[in-house]
């Protein structure tokens, strides 16, 4: 049979799929366990163990310093400062991608324009916010809006422009205006693109957080990562990415449930 | 049911003819089929009649006044694909046209409006043989399905012309017999003018009251952009000339076929 015609079973392609995590696991542990037993101070390649017991301090033992729970502590932080900027950034799209997808004299005037801001390199602009907005959480999630913010609006707006004219028109013969039209024919239609936007743009935002929090903050999982770097902490390093792995690959799962729960029509497929 | 007087119209793209010295009068409840080659402009025409085309020259007017140079609520449309809401229930495609003319800013009525809104819906929906699916999304319904509720859609909105671009061109020509029979049913009832673009001759000779026949008359071989189409035959048939006679029974068929498509 040829390779393109050859399909996996449900239960083969559940093994295929856990394969290279386990691959990569042995490798990890057996590279890590080579190097423990030639030197038992090695920071570069901890145990599971030590990783766990790195992480379970940091979960459940209050810090000595403030009393806080780090883990939950840089969690809540970094969580906080991703959904504001990313939300930011989608209600922004929302409405100004609609507006630029819909309104031809919205697109005349500010088309060109959103088309050239969205290729300014936002980390290039991550100083300037510094110094405009001071150090604080304003410039941290100023960035993750306007890293992710451009491209969500080019998108919905894309999206808008693909909306068959057939539809716009017969919304008109049917009593539609401008404002209603939006309302009930543009804004149902955008949405379900808009949370694969947000999805997509997860993975940038997630980049500019941590950019942003390695370079200024007290507190977050980048700034974490950074501070322990120094002792090369490599048991509490590798926890907190695959941390931040499980909260990514969760957000995106729930934005898919969502997108199916909320727009059936949208996913055909997955319908019952 | 109006009076629309098309004189002189005609339609450039650019270089490119495609519309020329186009002019036809239809009586207020007549049922035009139009015809021609694919290609000629048969679907630019029902555009600019509906507004979402301006005409480069000529004039229209339905009942003496000239038409907005955009889609209003005088003239419904049914186009062969996208003329349903697909984020909408079958039912709420319905409802909708409620929530668009009486809906206010927000689009939506209320409480006994909505109610009135859903039976009306209900009971076109059991007249056009979709009551079973008002729940359902119009991806999952076939394509005579779709049509029907696309039709029953562009009828709560009560249009004084009906324009059609190839309605049943993509159905069985099973389907499209009973498709012919609604059709024919809903304009007996309501007596609107009607222009139906087909590109099957005996469609047009069964539905309509008159056929017009679109076609180039002058050709440039070295630039077939040069000239347009126009009206070449206008053949009105007489026998058809009032609707829903009763002794036509060829023509209207009784209740209209409640199986699903
Ligand atoms: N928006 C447009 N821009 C340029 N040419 C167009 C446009 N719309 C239609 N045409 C051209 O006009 C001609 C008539 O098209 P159409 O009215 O769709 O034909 P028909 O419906 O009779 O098959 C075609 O040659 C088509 O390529
Ligand atoms: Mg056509």
């Amino acid at each position: 049979m040829r390779l393109v015609n050859a399909r996996p079973s449900k239960g083969s392609a559940l093994a295929l799929a856990t394969l290279p995590f386990l691959v990569v696991g042995t490798l990890y542990v057996m590279a890590s366990m080579d190097r423990l037993a030639v030197n038992p101070d090695d920071k570069l390649l901890p145990s599971l163990g030590q990783m766990g017991a790195a992480f379970h301090t940091l979960a459940v033992v209050p810090d000595r310093r403030s009393g806080t729970l780090i883990l939950w502590a840089d969690t809540t932080a970094s969580l906080v400062r991703l959904f504001s900027g990313v939300g930011i950034a989608a209600t922004v799209a929302l409405t100004l991608g609609i507006a630029l997808g819909f309104i031809p004299r919205v697109k005349a005037t500010l088309g060109a324009f959103v088309a050239v801001v969205s290729v300014v390199p936002p980390l290039a602009v991550l100083p300037v916010l510094f110094i405009a907005l001071g150090l604080g959480e304003t410039a941290k999630i100023a960035l993750i809006a306007l890293g992710v913010g451009p491209v969500m609006i080019r998108d919905v707006a894309q999206r808008v422009a693909e909306i068959p004219a057939e539809l716009v028109v017969k919304a008109q013969t049917l009593g539609g205006n401008t404002w209603t039209m939006i309302l009930r024919l543009v804004l149902p239609q955008v949405m379900p693109r808009l949370i694969v936007a947000v999805r997509l743009a997860l993975g940038p935002a997630w980049l500019f957080l941590i950019a942003a929090e390695a370079i200024a903050s007290t507190e977050g999982l980048g700034y974490r990562i950074f501070l322990v770097r120094r002792y090369l902490s490599m048991d509490v390093i590798l926890p907190y990415v695959v941390w931040i792995t499980v909260l990514a690959v969760g957000t995106d799962w729930l934005l898919a449930r969502l997108s199916a729960a909320a727009f059936p029509w949208a996913h055909p497929r997955e319908a019952p | 049911m109006s009076r629309l007087v098309v004189k002189d119209l005609a339609k450039s793209y650019g270089e490119t003819r495609v519309l020329e010295r186009v002019s036809v009068t239809a009586a207020p409840g007549e049922f035009l089929s139009l015809v021609g080659a694919s290609g000629c402009g048969k679907s630019t025409f029902l555009k600019i009649v509906l507004g979402q085309e301006t005409a480069t020259a000529g004039t229209l007017t339905v009942d003496g006044r000239p038409v907005p140079p955009e889609p209003t609520t005088d003239r419904g449309i049914v186009y062969q694909r996208y003329s349903v809401f697909p984020h909408l229930t079958v039912r709420d495609n319905l409802v909708l046209v409620a929530d668009l003319k009486h809906g206010g800013p927000l689009a939506r009525v209320f409480g006994p409006k909505r109610r009135t809104a859903r039976d009306e819906a209900d009971a076109l929906l059991e007249r056009v043989g979709l009551r079973h699916a008002a729940d359902l999304y119009p991806a999952s319904l076939s394509g005579g399905m779709q049509q029907r509720l696309a039709i029953a859609q562009t009828l709560l909105g009560r249009p004084k012309i009906l324009l059609l671009d190839e309605p049943f061109g993509a159905l069985d020509p099973g389907i499209r017999v009973e498709m012919h029979a609604l059709l024919l049913e809903i304009w007996a009832e309501h007596r609107m003018t009607v222009l139906m673009v087909t590109h099957d001759i005996g469609e047009a000779f069964k539905l309509g009251t008159r056929v017009l026949v679109f076609d180039k008359v002058r050709r440039d071989p070295q630039f077939p952009g040069a000239y347009g189409a126009t009206i070449t035959y206008d053949l009105p048939l007489d026998r058809k000339t009032r609707p829903a006679a009763p002794t036509d029974a060829g023509v209207i068929p009784g209740p209209v076929l409640q199986r699903s498509a």
